[in-house]
Formats: C-alpha cells, sequence, structure tokens
C-alpha cells in the first residue's frame, strides 16, 4: 500500500526537476545542458513507478486511499486544506500523464536537440508534468483551482516557446486569453460555493473540499447521517461554472479556437499537453465533480450537447485542413467532445476510458507527425507525400494510431468509442438521441481525415517538402529524407503498443480477451469504486459494434478512393459543396468573429476606448489630486516634525487632550 | 520567592546573565568578535528554559503557572513572546556584526545592552501586575535608550536624549493612567481589576467611570508611545534616523512586539469589560495611524525615515487586530483578532528585519541612508536587491508573503467584528503605501547606479538573510501552523 509520502513524491519530483534546471542548470552548467533532459527523464520516470504503485495501492484497496487533508490556512470557521485524494480516477489519470510525459520526454532529446533554449525546454516541460499531477492530485478546489492556472501557464509558456517567431508568439497569447474566459467561470462556480458556504458549514463539511462537494450535491442519507443536499439552482450554477472552466482547457465549442493556434509550439508540447494530458483536464474536472453535475439534469444536458456538438464541429474543420498538426489538433477538439458527450448521458467510465486510451494513440499521432517534420521540414501536408519509403518505422506507427482513433476492431479506439456510443444510446430522450446521431456521424469524419492525412503524408510521390513550400531559395537544407534517430522513434514504438491494446486488454468483456489475468470489465468496475459514481459495464452490443465498424469503414473507403486511389478528385468534391467547404477552410470565421468583432470592433473601439476616455478625464484627474493632495498633506504632518524634543512633549499631550474631548463629545 | 519562582523567571535571568557575561568577556578578551558568537550562542539557555517551561505547562490545568506574589505568569502567551523576542535579538546581532566590528569600543555594551533589553521585553509580556508592568517596561526602554545613542555622533545622541526625554513624559502618562485605575478599583492586578470593575461601572458613562476613562486613555498614550501609534509617534523618525541602523531594526520589531504582547494583556484580560469603549478608541488610533504614517513616509527622502513612517502606519494595521474585539462580546466565538496580531508581528518582524538587514549591508558600503543612493543595487547586489524587494513586497502586503497573509487574518477579523470601514481605510492604505514602498523597487532596477563597485556581505548577516526571506515566504505559503500556535497563546486571554 502505498504512504502519502510517497504520492507527494508523484508530484514533487518533476517539480525538483523544473527547480534544479531553472536555477542551477540553466544559469551555471548551461554547458551541460544535455543533464536537463537525463533529470527530468529520470524524475518523471520515478513518478512513472511511483504512480504505477498507486494504482496497485487503490486496486487493492477497492477505492479511495482515504488520506487526511491537512490545513492550509484556516480563517474564523472556514479551512482551506492541502492533501491528496487518490482514487482509482485520480490513479488512472497518474498513469496516463506520467506514462505519455515519459515517451514524450524521451522523444524530444531528439526532437530539440541542438535547439539553443534546450534546458528551458524541460525545465518548462518539468513544471508542467509537476503542474498535472498536482492538479490531478488535488483534493480541495481552491488547491485543483491553483494547479489549473499553472498548467494554464505552463502551457502558455510551452506553445510560445520559440518566442521569437511572431505567431508562436500569437498563439500562446490567444491560448492564455481563450482558456482564461472559461476559467473566470470556474472562479464564479468556486466563489458561488464560498457564497453558499452555510449549507456546508451548518452540516459539519467544507465548502472547498471535493469529497464534500460531491456529497452535498448527491444529498440523501450517507452513512447513517442524513444529508442535506444543495439547491438545485446553486448545484446547476457551480456546476456550469466548473463546466465553463472544463470548455476553455478541453477546447470544446465556442472556445475551441485556441487549440488548432496552440500548434506553434515544438510537437512535443503538442503530444503531451494538447493531446494527451492538459486538455483532459477540463474532462477530468467534470468527471471529479460528477456526482455534482449529476444532480443538475440542466448541467447534465448542457456538457451533453456543448460535447456533441463540438465533436461533430471540430470534425469538420479537420476534413480540409491541410497542416497535419492541424488536423490532429481538431480531431483532438473532437475527440474531446466525445469524452464531454458522454460524460454528460451518464457514461462516466466510457469518457474515461476513451480519455485514457485517447492518450496513447493521439500522442502516438502528434509524434509520428513531429517525426514526419524531422524529414520534411514541413507540417503542410501538400508538400509530404510518399515519405513511407523513407520512414517506415514512423509510418507503421502512425497507421496504427490512425486505425486505432477511427474505431476499427481490435484497436483501442473501437472499444471505447463504442462504449459512448452505447451509453448515448441507452441514455435515450432527445437529447441521448440527438448526441448518438452526432456522434456517428464524427466517427465518420474521424475516419476520413486520419486516413486522408496518412494518405497525403504517407502515399504517392514526394512533393518537395519544405523546399518546395518556400520557392527555391531555400536551397535543399531542410529536408533529408531518412528515418528519425531511435530516442525518437523508440519512444513512438512503445506509445503504438496501448494503442494497439489499451482497449481490450484494459476493459476485457471477458477473461480470455483479458488474457486470462485481467479481470472482465476490470477499467470500468475499478472506477466504480468512486463514492456516489454508479457504473453500469455492458456487454458488447453486437448491432452497435458492427454498426461503427461500418460508419469508420466508410469513411476510410473514402478516403481512399479521393487521396490513394484517386478515383475521386477532391478538387471536385470541394467544388460541388464550394460554401461548405469554404466555410469549414475559414474555421468557420470564428477567428474573425472573435478577433475582427468582438475584440478589435466591439472592445477595443467600444469599451476600451471609452473607458479610456473616462480613465485619462475622470480618473486620472481625481488621482493627480490626490497623488497632489498626498504628497502635501504628508509634507505639511511631516513639518510638524521640527525636530524640536518640547514640541514633540506638546504634540503628545495636545493628542491625549483631543481623545480626551473626542471621546466626551462622541458619548 | 521560592526556587520555583526562580524557575519561572529563568528565561529572563539567564538572558540578563548572558548580557552580564558578554560585557565581562569584553574587558577580558582582545579578539571582539566572539562577542557576537557568545550572545548568540548563549541564546540557548534561556530558549532552554523557554521550552522547558512551555513543556511543564501542559501539566497545568488551566495552562498558567503564577508566580513572585501574583506579577509574573508564565503561559503560552508570554511564552510565545519570549521565543520571538529571542528569535529578533539573534537575528539582529547577526546582521550586527559587520557594523559593530567598526566601532572603536563598548562592543560588549552594545551587545549586552541589547540583552538586557530583550530580558525587559520578555518579562513585560508575563506580568500580570500594572506595577511590574512599569518596571520592565523601563528595564525594556533605557538599555534601548543606551543603544539610540550608541555612536555618539551629533545625530545619534540627539535621538538618545529625545528617546529619554519623551520616554520619561509617557512613562509619567502611563504612571498617572495607572494610578487612576488603581485609585477607582483598589488593586494593580490584572485579574482583580476585571472582577472589581464588574460591579462599579456607570453604563451612561463612556468607560464606565470618569475616572477610568481618563484612566484608560492615559495607559493607551504610554502604550501608544511604545507602539509608534499617532498621535504619540513624534519621536519615532528622529530616533529611527539617528540611532544605529541595527538597533533601528530592533527597536522597529521587538519593542513594537512588546508593546502589542501588554496593550492584549492588560486590555484584553484588566479592561475586558469595557472592551467595547477601548475597541472603538484602539480603532480610532488604527486608522489616524495608518493614515499619517503613510501619507509622510510618501514625502521621504531617508530610508530609515521612511521606514519609521511605515512603522507607525504598521502599528496602524497591528491595531485593527487589538479592535476586533467585538469576537469576545457575544462571548469567544473567534480569536482572530489576537492571534492575527500574534501572526502579523512575527510576519511583519521576519520582514522588517529583512528589509534592515539588506539596507544595513548596503549602506554599510555606500555610507548613504538616502533611497537614490539605492541606484542600480539590482545590478551592484543582485542578491540584496532581490531580498528588499522581497521584504518590499511584503510590507505593501502582496501574495504569496508573510505580510499578505498578516492582512488578511487582520481584515478577516476586522470584517467579523463588524469594523467594515476600518478594512476600508486598511486597504485604501495599503494602496497608498505601494507608492513610497515601489519607489525603492523602482530606484534599485531601473535607476542607473552611481558606482560598479560590488557589494559583498560577510557569511553571518547573509545567513540572518537568508533566514528572514525564507521566514517570509514559508509564512505566506504555509500560513497554518504558526497561526495554530498563535491560537493557543492567546486562549489565556479570553477565560
Amino acid at each position: 500500500m502505498i504512504f502519502e509520502g510517497a504520492a507527494w513524491a508523484i508530484f514533487l519530483l518533476p517539480l525538483a526537476s523544473f527547480v534544479v534546471i531553472s536555477l542551477f542548470v540553466r544559469p551555471f552548467l548551461n554547458q551541460y545542458e544535455k543533464y536537463s533532459g537525463y533529470l527530468t527523464i529520470l524524475a518523471i520516470g520515478a513518478a512513472f513507478v511511483l504512480s504505477i504503485w498507486a494504482l496497485g495501492s487503490v486496486l487493492g484497496n477497492e477505492g479511495e486511499i482515504g488520506w487526511e487533508a491537512h490545513s492550509w490556512l484556516a480563517i474564523g470557521n472556514l479551512e482551506i486544506s492541502l492533501g491528496i485524494l487518490m482514487d482509482p480516477l485520480t490513479a488512472i489519470l497518474l498513469i496516463v500523464v506520467t506514462s505519455v510525459s515519459l515517451a514524450v520526454q524521451v522523444y524530444s532529446q531528439g526532437y530539440m536537440r541542438g535547439d539553443p533554449s534546450y534546458s528551458r525546454y524541460f525545465a518548462f516541460m518539468s513544471l508542467f508534468t509537476a503542474s498535472m499531477l498536482g492538479l490531478v492530485l488535488a483534493r480541495n478546489i481552491v488547491q485543483l483551482y491553483a494547479f489549473w492556472e499553472l498548467v494554464g501557464l505552463s502551457s502558455y509558456l510551452l506553445i510560445g516557446f520559440w518566442y521569437n517567431r511572431p505567431a508562436a508568439a500569437a498563439a500562446a497569447k490567444k491560448a492564455f486569453l481563450v482558456t482564461r474566459l472559461g476559467d473566470v467561470g470556474f472562479l464564479l462556480g468556486i466563489l458561488y460555493l464560498f457564497f453558499n458556504k452555510e449549507a456546508f458549514l451548518s452540516q459539519g463539511l467544507n465548502p472547498f473540499e471535493i469529497a464534500d462537494i460531491n456529497l452535498i450535491a448527491h444529498g440523501g442519507e450517507v452513512a447513517g447521517v442524513q444529508i442535506i443536499a444543495l439547491g438545485s439552482g446553486v448545484a446547476t450554477w457551480v456546476a456550469v461554472g466548473i463546466f465553463a472552466g472544463a470548455v476553455g482547457k478541453s477546447a470544446q465549442f465556442p472556445l475551441h479556437v485556441w487549440l488548432p493556434d496552440a500548434m506553434e509550439g515544438p510537437t512535443p508540447v503538442s503530444a503531451l499537453i494538447h493531446a494527451a494530458t492538459m486538455v483532459v483536464a477540463g474532462v477530468f474536472l467534470v468527471a471529479r465533480f460528477f456526482p455534482l453535475f449529476e444532480s443538475s439534469t440542466t448541467a447534465m444536458n448542457i456538457v451533453a450537447v456543448i460535447g456533441g456538438f463540438t465533436a461533430i464541429f471540430a470534425a469538420t474543420m479537420g476534413l480540409v485542413m491541410n497542416d497535419i498538426k492541424r488536423v490532429l489538433a481538431y480531431s483532438t477538439v473532437s475527440q474531446l467532445g466525445y469524452m464531454m458527450l458522454a460524460l454528460g448521458v451518464g457514461a462516466y467510465e466510457a469518457a474515461i476510458f476513451h480519455l485514457f486510451n485517447h492518450a496513447f494513440f493521439k500522442a502516438l499521432l502528434f509524434l509520428g507527425a513531429g517525426s514526419v517534420n524531422h524529414a520534411s521540414g514541413t507540417f503542410n501536408m501538400q508538400y509530404m507525400g510518399g515519405l513511407k519509403r523513407y520512414m517506415p518505422r514512423t509510418y507503421v506507427t502512425f497507421l496504427i494510431a490512425a486505425v486505432s482513433i477511427s474505431g476499427i476492431f481490435p484497436l483501442a479506439g473501437f472499444w471505447s468509442k463504442d462504449e459512448i456510443l452505447v451509453g448515448a444510446w441507452n441514455h435515450g430522450g432527445t437529447i441521448g438521441q440527438l448526441v448518438f446521431w452526432m456522434a456517428l456521424v464524427a466517427a465518420f469524419m474521424t475516419a476520413f481525415y486520419i486516413f486522408r492525412a496518412l494518405f497525403l503524408t504517407f502515399h504517392g510521390e514526394f512533393r518537395g517538402g519544405v523546399d518546395a513550400e518556400n520557392g527555391s531559395q531555400s536551397g535543399g537544407h531542410g529536408v533529408h529524407l531518412a528515418e528519425s534517430p531511435w530516442v525518437m522513434v523508440a519512444p513512438m514504438m512503445v506509445l503504438a503498443v496501448p494503442a494497439v491494446v489499451s482497449g481490450f486488454l484494459a476493459n476485457p468483456l471477458n477473461t480470455a480477451w483479458g488474457l486470462g489475468i485481467v479481470p472482465t470489465h476490470w477499467f470500468s468496475k475499478l472506477l466504480g469504486n468512486v463514492e456516489f459514481i454508479s457504473v453500469h459495464p455492458e456487454p458488447m452490443n453486437l448491432v452497435m459494434a458492427f454498426g461503427s465498424t461500418v460508419v469508420a469503414l466508410a469513411g476510410i473507403g473514402l478516403a481512399y478512393l479521393m487521396y490513394y486511389a484517386h478515383k475521386v478528385s477532391p478538387e471536385k468534391v470541394a467544388a460541388a459543396i464550394r460554401p461548405a467547404y469554404n466555410a469549414a477552410f475559414c474555421k468557420y470565421y470564428f477567428d474573425d468573429l472573435y478577433e475582427d468583432w468582438i475584440t478589435r470592433r466591439g472592445f477595443y473601439k467600444g469599451v476600451a476606448q471609452s473607458t479610456d476616455w473616462v480613465d485619462r478625464n475622470i480618473i486620472d484627474r481625481i488621482g493627480v489630486g490626490i497623488g497632489f493632495l498626498g504628497r502635501n498633506v504628508g509634507q505639511v504632518i511631516g513639518m510638524l516634525e521640527n525636530g524640536q524634543v518640547q514640541a514633540y512633549g506638546a504634540g503628545m499631550s495636545i493628542g491625549i487632550l483631543v481623545i480626551l474631548v473626542v471621546f466626551s463629545i462622541w458619548n | 520567592m521560592t526556587l520555583h519562582d526562580l524557575y519561572l523567571l529563568s528565561p529572563e535571568l539567564s538572558l540578563a546573565s548572558l548580557g552580564m557575561v558578554v560585557i565581562i568577556l569584553d574587558m577580558v578578551l582582545r579578539r571582539k568578535g566572539v562577542l557576537a558568537a557568545v550572545s548568540v550562542v548563549g541564546l540557548l539557555a534561556p530558549l532552554a528554559f523557554s521550552i522547558s517551561l512551555w513543556g511543564d505547562l501542559s501539566g497545568e490545568p488551566d495552562g498558567q503557572m503564577v508566580g513572585i506574589f501574583n506579577t509574573l505568569v508564565v503561559d503560552k502567551f508570554s511564552l510565545f513572546f519570549k521565543f520571538l523576542v529571542m528569535g529578533i535579538v539573534a537575528l539582529v546581532v547577526m546582521s550586527s556584526v559587520e557594523y559593530v566590528s567598526r566601532l572603536r569600543q563598548f562592543q560588549g555594551e552594545y551587545y549586552g545592552l541589547m540583552l538586557f533589553s530583550a530580558s525587559g521585553m520578555m518579562l513585560l509580556a508575563a506580568t500580570t501586575d500594572l506595577i511590574s508592568t512599569y518596571v520592565a517596561l523601563e528595564l525594556t526602554t533605557l538599555p534601548l535608550v543606551a543603544l539610540a545613542a550608541f555612536l555618539r555622533d551629533s545625530r545619534s545622541t540627539e535621538a538618545g536624549i529625545k528617546f529619554l526625554l519623551l520616554s520619561a513624559m509617557s512613562s509619567a502618562v502611563l504612571l498617572y493612567g495607572m494610578t487612576l485605575t488603581y485609585g477607582f478599583t483598589g488593586t494593580t492586578q490584572l485579574v482583580e481589576i476585571f472582577e472589581r470593575l464588574g460591579a462599579s461601572l456607570d453604563a451612561t458613562v463612556p468607560f464606565g467611570s470618569h475616572a477610568l476613562f481618563l484612566g484608560v486613555i492615559m495607559i493607551v498614550a504610554g502604550f501608544g508611545f511604545k507602539i509608534a501609534a499617532v498621535p504619540f509617534q513624534m519621536w519615532v523618525p528622529d530616533v529611527y534616523e539617528g540611532a544605529p541602523t541595527p538597533i533601528t531594526a530592533y527597536l522597529s520589531v521587538a519593542s513594537k512586539a512588546a508593546g502589542f504582547a501588554i496593550i492584549l494583556r492588560v486590555f484584553y484580560i484588566g479592561f475586558g469589560e469595557i472592551s467595547l469603549d477601548w475597541a472603538a478608541l484602539f480603532a480610532v488610533l488604527s486608522a489616524v495611524s495608518m493614515t499619517v504614517g503613510n501619507l509622510v513616509a510618501i514625502a521621504q527622502k531617508n530610508i530609515k525615515r521612511m521606514l519609521a513612517y511605515s512603522t507607525i502606519a504598521h502599528a496602524g494595521f497591528l491595531m485593527v487586530g487589538v479592535a476586533s474585539i467585538a469576537a469576545r462580546v457575544p462571548v469567544g466565538e473567534t480569536t482572530l483578532g489576537p492571534s492575527g496580531v500574534l501572526f502579523y508581528l512575527v510576519a511583519y518582524a521576519v520582514t522588517n528585519l529583512a528589509a534592515f538587514f539588506a539596507i544595513i549591508a548596503i549602506s554599510n558600503r555606500t555610507g548613504s541612508d538616502m533611497i537614490s543612493s539605492f541606484a542600480g543595487m539590482g545590478r551592484r547586489a543582485p542578491f540584496l536587491a532581490i531580498i528588499l524587494a522581497f521584504a518590499i513586497v511584503s510590507l505593501l502586503g502582496i501574495p504569496p508573503t508573510a505580510g499578505f497573509m498578516g492582512k488578511l487574518y487582520m481584515f478577516s477579523a476586522a470584517m467579523k467584528s463588524d469594523l467594515a470601514w476600518l478594512v476600508v481605510v486598511g486597504v485604501v492604505n495599503s494602496a497608498i503605501s505601494a507608492y513610497y514602498y515601489l519607489k525603492v523597487i523602482r530606484v534599485m532596477y531601473m535607476v542607473d547606479p552611481e558606482g560598479e563597485e560590488k557589494i559583498h556581505v560577510a557569511y553571518a548577516p547573509q545567513a540572518a538573510l537568508y533566514i528572514t526571506a525564507l521566514g517570509i515566504l514559508a509564512l505566506g505559503i504555509f500560513p497554518g501552523p504558526l497561526m495554530t500556535v498563535a491560537e493557543k497563546a492567546v486562549a489565556v486571554l479570553f477565560r
């Protein structure tokens, strides 16, 4: 059984790596910068081992390991605690974060080689990993919020890692501001909890403890004590506030615009932060407060519809992008929508299962894109092609991940996608029907765009890479058509294993699938060991499995016809649906709406200019007046300080007299 | 007087003896560097006694041990201040090493007087009787007067004389107030004062009686002088400027801590019956002190004078906690006011000491106390500049520093006591204080240095800087443990 110190170490080790790299290696030992990478790998590797231990202990304990909260700050009868919440959800997320992070750090050794800011990169990566682990481990909503902001900060730092590129700097700023919009909602949710603290305190609960929030949301008789539930209005607003934070971080509609731009960061960063871990923090957040969400039908329906719409909406943009990383970015947004949708229809275990599987194959896809970029120098698929011949290992791993995300039996993606579809179908009602069909259409698109990317990148003839993209003047450097070094390929091969097996091995339908070792529905049952959460592991629905496979194969087939066999001309298809194509290609003009209309015209011209006028003409004048008053009153009182000791004595006596007179009159 | 009484007094006695040992050693030894080391290491004796006393307290049913004819009490409250004073003395001695080594003579007396004064402060926190309060107060002040005049140049001498005359006057006022109280109640024991007040108060008169009204205000004036509250603050800038800088640092934190210790004890225990009256008085003094201190600080060009006014403003912030007594009126709902004061005193001690230590180290080299002479210290002395900047951030009350937490507790206490107007005054004052505090940071980082010479710091002062800076950060991030201890300490005030 893991002890609490070891659990803290999971988060403290990467933090220590960040501190050591940024305070010692970078200022003093920069010539030994390669040790920054080793140090990061060592710290995260150790955290990975501890996470396995944690998972094992949670399994052995059949649920949460109950550790005490440590008092951090107490004001009156309100206490804010620090501590670790180690339940199955935490343990699973720990495994996802540390394992993907470890693979990505190893890969980065190759990808970032020779970068002038090599140490800074690993310092930020350590900081990110530490913050993400802290987020997952938090037992208190305030603590969680602090790490929530810290992952946002590290994401900002890493998107803008090459800050001398204007596009990267702008993307970092955009990501930060857009996610902040959601975070404000999250903060408002926390404040609303605070305003309703009496409902908690009167029952001996703490309004900031996650367990207590879920307990009070659940209400009813728990462990022999009658708990008075929150009013449904309160629960709904708190849940909506929390969901706003999740929408920002998980890039759900309408705050999805930052994620595609975030691809300006180094590709391993995209793989770790913007595919496998940070963006799923939103899903994690909703899952963390699932009993709260479940207590409000309105909140659940909002989650389901936003998720379902995002899944299909983002997928349409993924169909038409030419930049491989942007295709993957929209794919991520769409898959996150899938998970949200699952949560919204109450398929808790399916959402987390998909999160788990998605982390591996999506990270793998990104690492593949990075590997391809290593050879061709570009991310634009119009200048790739034929890379299969030069980079066979990258091709195979990318293919595995593509089949997996398309949801083809028996790879990982198939199982979790299927559970989500079953969950939506079983949920029934208008909402269930609506999101089910949305999810099914999104599944078709997913298969299509990912195989479109695969064919454009790896098949056909090579179309010149970065040289062709920049015209003739780039002079041939940048393109070197060869397989990436082992330090990059090996992590991809490692990730390819869970991309194949994490579906049937983690949550097998029967013992045969689990190789006789893993019990049936192991993953779902593990998740079901969280308080107030009930899971309904179901046998495979054959009709559904067959139907969704047909849909996925149809998507792949269409991509094959258009981009491999060239039986259908993509240009003609595009021309046939020109308005829709253009709209998707221009991202439905959301960037224009936000940046031009809302920000530039509405905010700069409208709000900012009028407040500027008020500021200049009213506030500043008052400010100048007060400043003048302050300086001069200060000087006048200071003048009383004339150095004469008899004056000081007199001052004291007069002071006493004034107090006496004032108080006599006052009373 | 029994042996047990001596044991109760042992921290004070051993501290005073340590002072004498240092003075004797000064006469015998040629290497004066040893004196500072002896002073710091010697503190282990009173420390050990205090720890032992803390341990013995757990065996006492009412959590206190009374001795010496009921004039002295050992409880967690007094021990809290003993630890605080010892900590401050140790840090100030460490930071004085370089400063003192340049004195031609009386190095032993410098440390000795500081230790004597510290024993007075410890005693002050432990008295339960007005007469012994007065004696302890004088034991605290007189060595400080000598220390203020220690440099014997014109400014320092002037500071000493002013301090002597004005503290004599404040003592007279204080004694007059005590006399009136004695006249009204017939006792000098705080507990008995409390008991006798209950029966004889007239609700229609402020403070329950005209004599008591006069007496309490006189006592407030006498203590107000110690803690540098407006309008009893006029000595502060001149004395702070003239005194040796380490002594200024000592004065600003230790003297203030002892002053608040006795204020809390006398008013919460002795005058608990008329708490609403004096709480209003402290609330008003608090608002006036904050405002005057901050406004005048803006106009200062000398950093020691600026910090003198800043300390007046902080006395105002601390009085917010004293005034937050309303919690007691519907019996003892929360102890946030006084326990917040204790927290704030520790936070202010580490913060102000860090600032002063950095200033000492810098002005030792530049030979100037003007704010303009700190130009470019960000480059000339990066280590000192960052700590000074950090201390300033804490003085200003920005997280994650001790100063922020202190203000948070103060203002929370005031909100619970329906003193919202005082919180508004406090917050506005925090904003005003940003003006002069941040000016120092601006000068250090944005103005070009006058010279290029780097400034180095000796080991002992460097260690003191590290300890205080860590203290600021630690209290800013983990205020819980100290607050728990503070709550235990103030429990004796609520019986």
